[in-house]
């Protein structure tokens, strides 16, 4: 039903929230020694979505380790800035999916209150 | 951990445990040019050891202090007859704490609660933005 209202912005939010977990979770392991970032390929996560996998098994499958630029000595994969570049981007995403649903919802409604 | 983790609870614990590190970095700092009378009583520099902590229902991984643990550096050994904790040579032994290294700790740690504290803050903001809808 929410799918058929927001087509795949709904999956959509989904996928950019658990990105954020994710993201989240690399920015506060910056300092644990042996610690492999991760990343969801948000391309591959959404196609998954699309062709009808849940938003769980998408993120899941399109979960992967990030390959650092440069190694650091400790085993620590996390490279602060690509993460912070990373979050940015995935909360803009997260701020277009919302006002395309927000649109959505304003349509329905508009066309409730039939002015 | 009962309930499952949530980015509240990732952003809190990593920046708790850069709260710990910091506090140790400034245990040092504070001890730094201590003297004992011994080699074995001298200060030795504490150091936090973080850990990833990954809660396998949301997938998301928090930090945990594995533990905070002693360095084995050895005590520099300063000859000061003066001193009342001077032994019968007349040395002192100071702990072996780099300054120097402890100001870029400390500067570490709180640069990366910083940025812990942005990420929860665009998280929130987002979340408050979701919830507001209507």
């Amino acid at each position: 039903m929410s799918q058929d209202l927001f087509g795949i912005h709904g999956k959509a939010l989904e996928l950019r929230s658990q990105r954020m977990g994710v993201l989240a979770s690399n920015i506060a392991n910056a300092g644990t020694p042996g610690y492999k970032a991760r990343d969801i390929d948000f391309t591959a996560a959404i196609k998954a979505a699309d062709a009808g996998a849940s938003a769980d098994q998408a993120a899941g499958a399109a979960t992967l380790y990030r390959v650092p630029v440069m190694p650091s000595l400790d085993g620590n994969t996390v490279e602060l800035q690509n993460e912070q570049l990373a979050f940015s981007e995935n909360a803009v995403g997260y701020s277009t999916t919302l006002e395309f649903i927000r649109g959505r919802v304003d349509t329905v409604k508009r066309a409730l209150r039939g002015d | 951990m009962s309930s499952p983790l949530n980015l509240f609870g990732v952003a809190q614990r990593g920046m708790s445990a850069q709260l710990v590190r910091m506090n140790a970095a400034a245990s040092n700092l504070a001890n730094a040019g201590s003297v004992s009378g011994t080699e074995d009583g001298a200060y030795k520099p504490i150091r936090a050891v973080f850990s990833e902590d990954l809660d396998r229902a949301s997938g998301l991984s928090t930090v945990a202090v594995a533990g905070v643990v002693r360095e084995k550096a050895a005590a520099v050994r300063q000859h000061n007859p003066d001193h009342p904790l001077a032994d019968e040579n007349g040395d002192g032994w100071s702990a072996p704490v780099d300054e120097n290294a402890e100001m870029v700790e400390m500067l570490e740690a709180s640069r990366q609660y910083q940025n812990m504290v942005e990420a929860l803050s665009t998280a929130k903001q987002l979340m408050l933005e979701t919830m507001r809808m209507k």
